[in-house]
């Protein structure tokens, strides 16, 4: 049968990231796949080598709008690391809380995408929704939705705010009900099961010898959980169960992250509990010469920074690597062999990080809110009416 | 399975390969091994010891170049970073580990293209991050890396 070339990309139809896919099928079956990646290349590392250790860590943020807390997060751990210190017990809760409820809202945001790939948007529609609340406790916490900027090596920059704990509670246990509703309504679903069991498996080998991360790999019966194996943060003060699953097919992927969602719930609940008191920053003056490696488990696996430092207050060499770069050669193991109507969501099951970040509201220069979400809508709704009726005139 | 044993059982093991230990801290240890030996060690250490590859970090160090490899042991919470040490007035390479395991692939792309390495035996030695019309020769994270677009437009920093 003849070959052909589909190219995807480089602005993808789905994910919007700029990424070149180009697979080659026979009939319907993909043969071979490439990947041209580096669109986005920004060359923060080189960038790193001209900011202070404290510039860094807001740099480091804006690599990934999704998962923007696991980058400051092993950044600032690896400076820390050069001299060996432990930050304040108040801190790491804040810390584990802030990186605890980016993990529930990005696997949210994947769960609902997946159903978007997948055509199942009501998935994607309650996804998201459920989403909007941990989006509004992120910012009750640290002012933001995304980009939280809580850290600074040695510390967090902000403290949390004993009257704002039991909105933040109430808010999340306002979720639980809906998402035992989503996880039975995917996990029970034979449409799904049809569609995605079976669908672009990643063996147990494959994972290991392409270091596959995060869910990506424990979908596929690898136990490896940072905050479980390298205890950092306050993720050894607290019951939860790393979650693992044996198929390492699509269904696994989505599987793990729906639970592991569950038991973030579970972990941020108990650290806005059990807050403890005291200090949340170390004050740090001076990193001496030295190197230091930070990393943690962000949503889609580890986070790994490297810094070499020579006294002054700016890296001599800072190495970022985020688990997509593991992740993603995985495909070579997942899609070839497949239909291309799945590739798709093989693709997309690794959780390739992107983002997406929309709102607005109108304030004045003294904070006074002149137009809020609604208002805006209902200008939206009154401008098309607006063209609506001019166009009717004219024709 | 304990940091010191793993230590010592590397030690004797590979003790002509062995330069340097230095015990950092109990849950870091850099190791500096000779050129040659990066893929015996490796191997050892990836498919013998079960470590999993975190990624490898290249570093222009003025008088050469210098690469680690680090290697994650999940059940006892070490890493163990491997060093190599090239010397630039040699021809810049070292054997490729991605034929031994296929984590190394894309991180020895990386480094071919931004510190000029050469890695002998890779599979797929292509541009990973660079664009195509990038000129051969200009390695962007090297001491002596110069602007080469006069039309580009970059953040000069403030």
């Amino acid at each position: 049968m003849a070959k052909t070339i589909v190219p995807i990309g480089p602005y993808h139809p789905l994910q919007e990231e700029p990424e070149f896919f180009t697979l080659t099928v026979e009939g319907e079956t993909v043969i071979d796949i490439d990947v041209k990646v580096g669109y986005n290349h920004r060359g923060i590392e080189k960038l790193s080598e001209s900011k202070t250790f404290d510039q860094a860590t807001f740099l480091v943020e804006r690599i990934c709008g999704i998962c923007s807390t696991s980058h400051p997060y092993a950044h600032t751990r690896a400076v820390e690391d050069v001299i060996s210190v432990e930050v304040p017990e108040r801190a790491k809760f804040i810390r584990t809380i802030i990186a605890e409820g980016e993990r529930i809202h990005s696997h949210l945001l994947w769960l609902g995408l997946a159903g978007h790939f997948l055509g199942y948007n009501t998935v994607y529609m309650w996804a998201w929704k459920l989403r909007e609340e941990i989006l509004d406790v992120m910012e009750i916490l640290s002012g933001n939705r995304n980009n939280y900027a809580m850290f600074k090596p040695g510390g967090v920059r902000r403290d949390i705010k004993a009257e704002d704990i039991p909105v933040c509670l109430k808010k999340i246990d306002s979720i639980v009900p809906t998402l035992i509703m989503l996880k039975k309504a995917v996990i029970d679903d034979p449409v799904l099961h049809a569609r995605t069991k079976g669908v672009g498996i990643l063996s147990k080998e494959d994972a290991i010898n392409y270091s596959a991360l995060g869910p990506t790999s424990r979908a596929s019966g690898v136990a490896r959980d940072l905050r479980k194996d390298c205890p950092y943060g306050a993720y050894d003060k607290m019951q939860w169960d790393m979650i693992v699953t044996k198929n390492g097919d699509v269904f696994d992927k989505a599987v793990v992250r729906i639970l592991e969602t569950f038991e973030s719930i579970k972990i941020v609940k108990y650290c806005l509990q059990n807050l403890p008191g005291g200090d949340i920053d170390l004050n740090l003056k001076s990193i001496p010469a030295g190197e230091g490696i930070g990393h943690i488990e962000a949503p889609r696996g580890e986070t790994f920074h490297y810094v070499k430092t020579d006294g002054t207050n700016r890296p001599v060499r800072h190495k970022v690597r985020a688990p997509t770069f593991m992740n993603l050669p995985t495909y070579k193991a997942t899609v070839v062999g497949q239909t291309i109507s799945d590739a798709t969501i093989i693709l997309a099951a690794i959780d390739p990080c992107y983002c997406c970040t929309e709102r607005m509201a109108v304030r004045n220069t003294k904070g006074k809110m002149l137009y809020n979400g609604e208002d805006l809508v209902r200008l939206s709704q009154e401008k098309t009416e607006k063209i609506r009726r001019k166009l009717g005139k004219k024709a | 399975m304990t940091k010191t044993s793993i230590i010592k059982d590397l030690c004797e093991r590979f003790s002509s390969d062995i330069i340097d230990v230095f015990d950092k801290s109990s849950k870091r240890v850099y190791m500096e091994i000779k050129p040659e030996s990066i893929v015996k060690v490796a191997k050892y250490i990836f498919k013998d010891l079960g470590a999993r590859f975190n990624i490898a970090s290249g570093l222009d160090a003025r008088d050469h170049m210098e690469i680690l490899y680090h290697f994650t042991f999940e059940e006892i919470n070490l890493i163990i970073s491997l060093r190599v040490k090239l010397e630039k007035s040699k021809k810049l390479e070292i054997d490729s580990l991605a034929n031994t395991f296929e984590a190394a692939n894309w991180i020895e792309r990386e480094i071919h293209e931004l510190l000029g390495i050469n890695f002998k035996g890779h599979p797929d030695l292509r541009k990973l991050l660079l664009p195509d019309e990038w000129p051969e020769g200009v390695y962007p994270l090297r001491r002596d890396y110069k602007e080469w677009d006069k039309k580009a437009i970059r953040d000069r920093g403030v």
